[in-house]
């Protein structure tokens, strides 16, 4: 049963757009694109806390990157997806590398205050970008083109976040369940066992931060194109401490769970804020009781996780 | 010359400040092995308590006693809820209850207090100065802060290590299984060390009220700034916390200034205008992320077994 | 809140009959963190204004939706789309800050809904990226600060230490006080929006031993730094500044900016009958004094009130454009009308910290700098 969870969660959020849902329809398309594209970088940051154990303060910069890899081509005109994407990503892998392999000198709150250390450094050098605003951001000339089409829009927005969403789950899977996957679950119980077995730790961990980093960036380039604005604050520690959240809450290592955590923290924040300005007030004791009484997340209610 | 000394003072001066946040932090975590991000609100909830208590009896001192120990009775509410649920839980755990914790009491002072920034007058006896250098007063309220840190690092220190109660949380900082085995009642352990950590954040918190705005959220960057300095002094060691705050305190500073400099020389007026203020605000993280590349695990680690 | 007010508009819906004779209006406002102060004037000034007028603009009854866009960009961009997809505002009122503006303006103006700034005006739209649409109630966020440059010109001030937040605004507003400033600028500093402790800050401008000191620090930067000021013993020096020393800032900052110099459009006192009148039934209702957030939010109802009434409504975006662009109201500033580009042609002033004989403390008009003053990007809009 448990394996159909996922399947069901991609059927409901691909039948959205199909529901009769009158004035507000195209209000519900934006929210759920957003938990979308949250969602991805939720799963992006699971990969590294879930399955790595690693805890990044940090990984909101890989959503400011791939955003701003998207403002400095629109500014050179060039708007081709494949080659943002190609920008963000490597610029992404290329951060997480460089960084991931100082921060994995150190482990426990010293890795979460390293990882935000270098955080901060993306959003500093972003918002002292005159050329792109600086802290008041840049605003799209156009959205990204798909071989010159213009899909990402209206609907074909929706379309291209589910199913991005979906190959990312697919691929986090598949790293997951392969050796790969298996040897960095050994290295996030027992570093140290894991290397008796032949495996470098830092190593497969770096390669997880490298993979996430890609993945986030993407949500970055989607995030710029669903607003057609690009700013720093993109990549503010806040915004890191939301992500965090999002894959605890849903429940880390579940990698769906991410996208439950995204889903759940945005459309309770819509919600919530509809009925009461001080909604935080409720949303922050709730919070608190999940912790307490869902224990392993909301992808863990059923009490079935193993 | 003098200009230099003078930001020597004025460094010290701010690094006594964020020791007197950070102290409580690093308490709570190297004893409980918590990570209580709630610290935060808690130096705001005495900066409000304060205000509060100020506007009844009219006495800054009397405030200052009654807001700390207001702060402390929250503390140990909020340890009766919601912490004494979360010791020996994963760090995950922590993380998103005291994120809960944050949300709420952000919003609950603006609730009762409004969203505008609120006044704390210094007390009578300290408002007077005396002359620092040509055109430049130093309030005796500062030289009071000077004295607060300084005694409250003493009292630790002293606490710690020449106490029985010291003596039982440097062991359960180093091995909690160990003490309890011994028959001491950890849990009234723990919460002696939270409502000393709370009480701290709340003296801080009033103490910082006649310099600072007194508004909500008041807190939420200077805990990642009090995290910076148990990071980079090692988390659960006083003398670490201590040296690392004067350090951050002095890079802020002179640092910053010096940085400045430096960026001018090297660039020139035009690139420096662009430049420098940015690495200016990188600074600490720099500072941090070079420390843990260094030495992973600060500069002096709390010694801590399995 | 906001269920509350949807209801009392459905009432006067009600009371007026017909559906067609509402017309629709979001507010663009910040709520959450900090700011959340200023962000209420904004809304506190507009409900003011509607509330004045019986929940009606224009004589057609409104419904008002409120949101808060967290200050964060996206955040704002998602409501404001969300807003102007469901068929909700014909008309958006906001934002407080210049990036949310920045982030919301293509989705609102493109929709060919109409846009009112009443805070944030960025050099951006005011000169050749004009468009017909947006208007804005504030000022071109440069003019406040060259007040304060062109006064310490004035002054015979030679030697002048500028002060800022390291952001964009920061730079834009440092610059438009040296647009005017031809003296020595003894030190420039920009400092993190996060910083809490300025004697670092305070300590240079001791050494450098200027003829006066101006300071762009927004919020509680600005609190602190005004009180680290006066405990420093530097008040002799003469602070001139923007958005550092207003009632938004006052009720914290108290006795500490007695005597600090602001540039500004607007100060509770200015002597018009309007504002009078405005001052004191704002005082009544909320309990606190109003900021110029909430003086340029008030009149931003005032404008749609009058171009609503004229336009016959907000279906006929053209007609509501030509209304606004010719409004005659009776502005809280006295003379106020829309420029070219849409942003106002209105005086600007020095104006000072007093405490009033309740207690509270306000800014007071000293010395009109600029008349009818136009913003320098004016002349490059061709809007057609």
């Amino acid at each position: 049963m448990r394996r159909l969870v996922p399947v069901v969660l991609f059927a409901v959020l691909a039948a959205v757009p199909f529901l009769p849902l009158g004035q507000e329809a195209n209000f519900v398309l934006l929210l759920v694109s957003r938990v979308m594209v949250f969602g991805l970088a939720a799963l992006s940051l699971d990969l590294l806390l879930g399955v790595g154990g690693m805890v990044s303060f940090g990984h909101a910069a890989y959503l400011a990157i791939g955003a701003y890899a998207v403002a400095v081509l629109d500014a050179n005109d060039i708007t081709d997806v494949g080659v943002v994407l190609a920008v963000a990503m490597g610029a992404a892998g290329v951060f997480a590398l460089a960084t991931g392999a100082i921060a994995l000198r150190t482990r426990g709150v010293n890795f979460i205050m390293i990882t935000l250390a270098f955080a901060q450094m993306v959003f500093f050098a972003f918002g002292a970008l005159s050329a792109y605003g600086g802290d008041d951001g840049y605003s799209l000339a156009a959205r990204n083109t798909v071989l010159g089409w213009p899909l990402l829009k209206g609907r074909g927005y929706y379309w291209a976040c589910l199913a991005v969403l979906v190959v990312a789950y697919l691929l986090c899977r598949m790293l997951a369940a392969s050796r790969f996957g298996r040897a960095l679950r050994a290295v996030k119980q027992n570093p140290a066992r894991a290397a008796a077995m032949g495996f470098n730790p830092v190593a497969l961990q770096l390669v997880a931060m490298v993979v996430g980093a890609m993945l986030c960036s993407v949500a970055g380039v989607l995030l710029a194109n669903g607003a057609e604005f690009v700013s720093p604050a993109y990549g503010t520690w806040q915004r890191s401490g939301d992500l965090l959240i999002m894959v605890i809450l849903g429940g880390a290592g579940s990698l769906h769970g991410a996208i439950f955590g995204s889903a759940f923290v945005l459309l309770l924040e819509e919600g919530l804020g509809r009925a009461t300005e001080h909604w935080r007030l409720v949303f922050g004791p709730l919070l608190v009781l999940c912790v307490i009484f869902f224990r392993g997340g909301l992808a863990g209610i059923g009490g079935r996780r193993g | 010359m003098t200009l230099l000394i003078v930001q020597l003072l004025n460094g010290v001066q701010l690094g006594l400040l964020l020791f007197l946040i950070a102290a409580g932090l690093t308490l709570v975590f190297g004893v409980m092995d918590f990570i209580n991000l709630a610290h935060g609100v808690q130096y705001m909830l005495g900066a409000y308590l304060g205000v509060a208590f100020f506007g009844m009896t009219g006495s800054f001192w009397l405030a200052l006693v009654l807001a700390a120990g207001a702060a402390g009775a929250a503390g140990l509410v909020l340890e009766w809820l919601v912490f004494r649920h979360l010791y020996g839980r994963d760090h995950l755990d922590q993380v998103l209850a005291t994120f809960g914790v944050i949300m709420a009491l952000n919003e609950g002072v603006r609730v009762i207090w409004g969203a505008a920034p609120l006044e704390m007058p210094m007390p009578e006896v300290l408002s007077g100065s005396f002359q620092l250098m040509p055109g430049l007063r130093y309030p005796f309220y500062r030289v009071a802060l000077i004295v607060a840190g300084l005694g409250v690092a003493g009292g630790l220190a002293w606490a710690v290590n020449r106490t029985r109660v010291g003596m039982l949380v440097r062991a359960g900082t180093s091995n909690a299984v160990m003490v309890s085995a011994l028959g001491v009642d950890i849990e009234r352990l723990f919460r002696g060390v939270f409502g000393v950590g709370a009480v701290l954040a709340g003296f801080a918190g009033v103490l910082a009220a006649p310099l600072v705005a007194v508004e909500p959220a008041m807190g939420d960057n200077l805990l990642i700034l009090a995290f910076v300095v148990i990071v980079i002094g090692g988390v659960g060691a006083i003398r670490g916390a201590f040296v690392a705050a004067v350090l951050v305190g002095l890079v802020d500073t002179v640092g910053r200034t010096l940085v400045t400099d430096a960026v001018r020389v090297a660039l020139g007026a035009s690139g420096a205008a662009r430049v420098g203020p940015a690495v200016a605000s990188m600074l600490i993280y720099l500072v941090m992320a070079a420390v843990l590349a260094v030495r992973p695990a600060g500069l002096f680690p709390a010694a801590r077994g399995a | 809140m906001l269920r509350h007010m949807l209801g009392a508009v459905a009432l006067c819906a009600v009371g007026v009959g017909a559906q067609a004779q509402t017309v629709k209006i979001g507010v663009v406002t910040t709520l959450s963190g900090p700011a959340a102060s200023l962000g209420q004037q904004l809304r506190d000034g507009f409900q003011l204004a509607l509330d004045q007028s019986g929940g009606k603009l224009g004589g057609m009854a409104v419904e008002l939706t409120v949101l808060d866009d967290e200050l964060k960009p996206d955040v704002a961009v998602t409501k404001v789309r969300g807003l102007i997809e469901s068929g909700k505002a014909d008309v958006v009122v906001g934002p407080i800050f210049s990036n949310v503006l920045l982030a919301i303006f293509k989705p609102v103006t493109e929709s060919g809904a109409v846009l009112i700034s009443p805070n944030a005006g960025p050099s951006t739209y005011a000169g050749r990226a004009c468009v017909k649409n947006f208007f804005v109630t504030s000022y071109q966020n440069d003019q406040p600060h060259s007040v304060s440059g062109q006064y310490a010109q004035d002054s015979g001030y030679k030697r002048v230490f500028l002060l800022a937040p390291n952001y964009q605004a920061g730079k834009d507003a440092l610059a438009g006080f040296k647009s005017k400033f031809k003296g020595e600028v003894v030190g420039e500093e920009y400092v993190p929006l996060t910083q809490m402790d300025f004697q670092s800050e305070i300590a240079k401008i001791a050494a450098a031993k200027p003829d006066a000191v101006y300071a762009f620090m927004p919020g509680g930067i600005g609190i602190a730094l005004v009180k680290q000021y006066r405990q420093a013993g530097l008040a002799s020096v003469p602070f001139l500044s923007a958005f550092t020393v207003d009632e938004s800032t006052l009720p914290a900052q108290g006795e500490a900016a007695v005597g600090f110099y602001s540039g500004a459009n607007w100060a509770p006192n200015l002597d018009n009958a309007a504002n009078k009148a405005f001052v004191a039934a704002f005082e009544a209702k909320y309990h606190y004094v109003p900021a110029t957030y909430a003086a340029q939010s008030f009149d931003a109802a005032l404008a749609l009130d009058a171009a609503i009434g004229k336009a016959g409504g907000t279906a006929d975006k053209a007609k509501l454009i030509a209304a606004l662009e010719t409004a005659a109201i009776a502005s809280v500033r006295g003379s106020f009308k829309f420029g070219v580009n849409h942003y106002p042609v209105q005086d600007f002033y020095l104006t000072q910290v007093v405490k009033r004989a309740d207690g509270k403390f306000q800014t007071e008009v000293r010395k009109k700098v600029f008349t009818a003053d136009v913003d320098p990007y004016a002349s490059q809009c061709k809007m057609n």
